[in-house]
């Protein structure tokens, strides 16, 4: 009998920060520069005696996310207190939705390489994140603690365990990001931590070639905590899935859920590895209940309808109308859609250019240079109508593509129009026959080899003197015309 | 219902209290008695109820997204038993993932 078929499942966890101005339960500000407990209150630091009052704006980004996602969402949600003891957690429990979360039921398509694959969301819940400990660095046997994170509105997102490979837990991560970032649901910054990952991996063990047959077996599922990159998530997803078939390989009989259970893991990014957390069995009573300080909330239908209505446009629509609208690869939607600024942007520039591949060559190589370069969005740096320009200029054959760079700088470095730095630098490609003619000349006489080759029939060799017919001409030589010449020169 | 001695040393783990060996025993018996007395609740036939969410009929009590002042970082800091440079201190722990 050969070795059973492995199959990957993976279920996400999701944590993001939502884009508020305060924190869930308290009026404080949500900064991520501010000195260690500067943005606190009596409710954030858990003193005794205070109310949590519900951060209207946090539900209803809450909500939206929920609705982009293809959730239900409930008719009654309420909050409960989770409670475990860690410096890091004021009140010694954490509020957040258990059993009655404000959104259930929803799915998310994801592009992965040029192919669709399809998450099912089990839930979308509200709860507030905790405060940051870090160890004092003076070898002291003492933790710091800075409360300024603790009680910023969290969204948490479950996801059905359709996960299928570590490129695809990527995928999805990124996928999430670039909803919540299109809806306005949060800024998603992964260097400040507002997105963290924990991907639950097991293998389903195939009795068939298909996996198929008899009761379904797994591996111990094992949970990776806090993983805060798109990197490590795919990285660390390989690393368990490659650590689950060696298990498994070595003892099949016990390495199954049924006998090992559920594991904690950590990850080391700098060693590649993850790591057993201490797991103890009580860190899972949590105690549950009702938190009676806070009252459920209701959404009324009406108040749902009109956040369904104001929907901003999401990635995938967006994606769809850019394929259908202007043709384009997959690899260049990929890229344009990244980030919801980039593409209204490139909406914009295909709308007014001739041929959308000439524009969005152009957004990408020569926009985005600037973007990166920056650090700006390129809303901020260009025109959409001075990109069309210079798209169409390019298209018609009035400039070449190679000045373009030159053109973009001047775009970002002295504000003038596109038409007007074409004009004012004389820039616009020579077609003039005669002009040509001369330089061509010149260019045979300099590169006799080349010239010779040319003549003989060898068609590599016009490159060369196309480049230096470019060359004597400031790039304007329109290399058309100039191959022409030669063939009529060389060849005639 | 008497409560084991294992599970008054699970409850008082989970609150990070110490118990001595003749504390176990005393808080058993004590635990034990308010259980039992709470314990009476479940002799009413809750068939068909819904589980009450809050005492309060009301619900939907929201608060605008607007930022207020709230404590400096010294008067924060001012009930600490340890603080300095503007963090509190506290035993050294190792992160074993607990949190959110």
């Amino acid at each position: 009998m050969s070795a059973p078929d492995l199959i990957t499942t993976i279920g996400m966890e999701v944590h993001l920060h939502l884009a508020t101005r305060t924190k869930m339960f308290c009026p404080c500000e949500v900064r991520y520069d501010a000195p260690p407990n500067s943005c606190v209150c009596p409710v954030c630091l858990g003193m005794p005696g205070v109310l949590p009052v519900m951060n209207g704006r946090a539900v209803e980004l809450a909500v939206r996310m929920a609705i982009g996602l293809g959730c239900t969402i409930p008719a009654f949600a309420k909050w409960d207190r989770k409670h475990y003891y860690y410096p890091d957690l004021p009140k010694n429990y954490q509020i957040s939705e258990y059993d009655e979360p404000l959104g259930l039921g929803g799915h998310l398509d994801v592009e992965l390489d040029g192919e669709t694959f399809r998450v099912g969301i089990t839930r979308v819940h509200l709860e507030e994140d905790a405060g940051k400990l870090m160890h004092a660095e003076d070898g002291s046997n003492v933790s710091v603690v800075d409360l300024n994170r603790t009680g910023t509105p969290l969204l948490e997102v479950v996801s059905e365990p359709d996960i299928q490979s570590a490129a695809q837990a990527r995928a999805y991560g990124e996928a999430l990001r670039q909803l919540a970032v299109y809806l306005g649901v949060g800024h998603c910054n992964m260097q400040l931590g507002q997105m963290r990952f924990e991907p639950n991996i097991s293998l389903k063990i195939g009795d068939g070639p298909d996996g198929s047959g008899g009761q379904p077996r797994y591996t111990p599922i094992t949970e990776i905590k806090n993983l805060n990159s798109f990197r490590s998530v795919e990285r660390a997803c390989a690393f368990e899935i490659a650590r689950h078939r060696d298990e498994f390989a070595a003892d099949p009989a016990g390495y199954t859920l049924e006998n090992q259970g559920k594991s904690t893991r950590g990850w080391n990014d700098d060693r590649g590895v993850s790591f057993l957390m201490r797991s103890k069995e009580e860190a899972h009573d949590y105690r549950y209940f009702p938190e009676p300080d806070l009252v459920p909330f209701v959404p009324a239908p009406e108040w749902v309808d009109k956040i369904r209505a104001d929907m901003p446009e999401t990635p995938s629509q967006k994606r769809y109308k850019l394929v259908t609208t202007y043709r384009l690869s997959p690899y260049e939607v990929d890229v344009l859609v990244s980030d919801p600024d980039l593409s209204d942007f490139s909406e914009e520039v295909l709308r007014n250019a001739q041929d959308s591949s000439t524009a969005a060559g152009l957004i990408m190589t020569e926009g985005l240079r600037f973007v990166n370069e920056r650090d700006k969005p390129i809303s901020k740096l260009f025109k959409p109508g001075d990109v069309a320009a210079v798209s169409d200029m390019i298209f018609s054959g009035e400039i070449s593509r190679s000045v373009a760079p030159h053109v973009f700088v001047q775009l970002v470095e002295t504000g003038k129009s596109a038409a007007d730095i074409v004009r004012d630098e004389n820039l616009a490609q020579t077609s003039d026959e005669g002009e040509l003619e001369r330089v061509v000349d010149e260019v045979i006489r300099e590169n006799p080899g080349p010239a010779q080759d040319f003549a003989e029939g060898k068609d590599k060799a016009v490159g060369r003197l196309i480049g230096m017919a470019k060359q004597k001409t400031g790039g304007k030589a329109n290399p058309n015309v100039v191959r022409e010449i030669l063939i009529r020169k060389l060849r005639g | 219902m008497g409560l084991s001695k294992r599970e008054v040393l699970h409850v008082a783990h989970l609150g990070r209290i110490h118990l001595a060996d003749d504390e176990v025993e005393k808080f058993a018996d004590q635990l034990s008695t308010i259980v039992d007395y709470v314990n009476q609740l479940s002799e009413l036939d809750t068939e068909g109820v819904e589980p009450l969410a809050h005492a309060l009929p009301i619900h939907n009590v929201l608060r605008p997204d607007e930022p207020r002042p709230g404590l400096s970082t010294d008067q924060a800091l001012g009930g600490a038993p340890d603080a300095a440079d503007g963090f509190f201190r506290v035993p050294r722990v190792i992160d074993d993932g607990s949190s959110a």
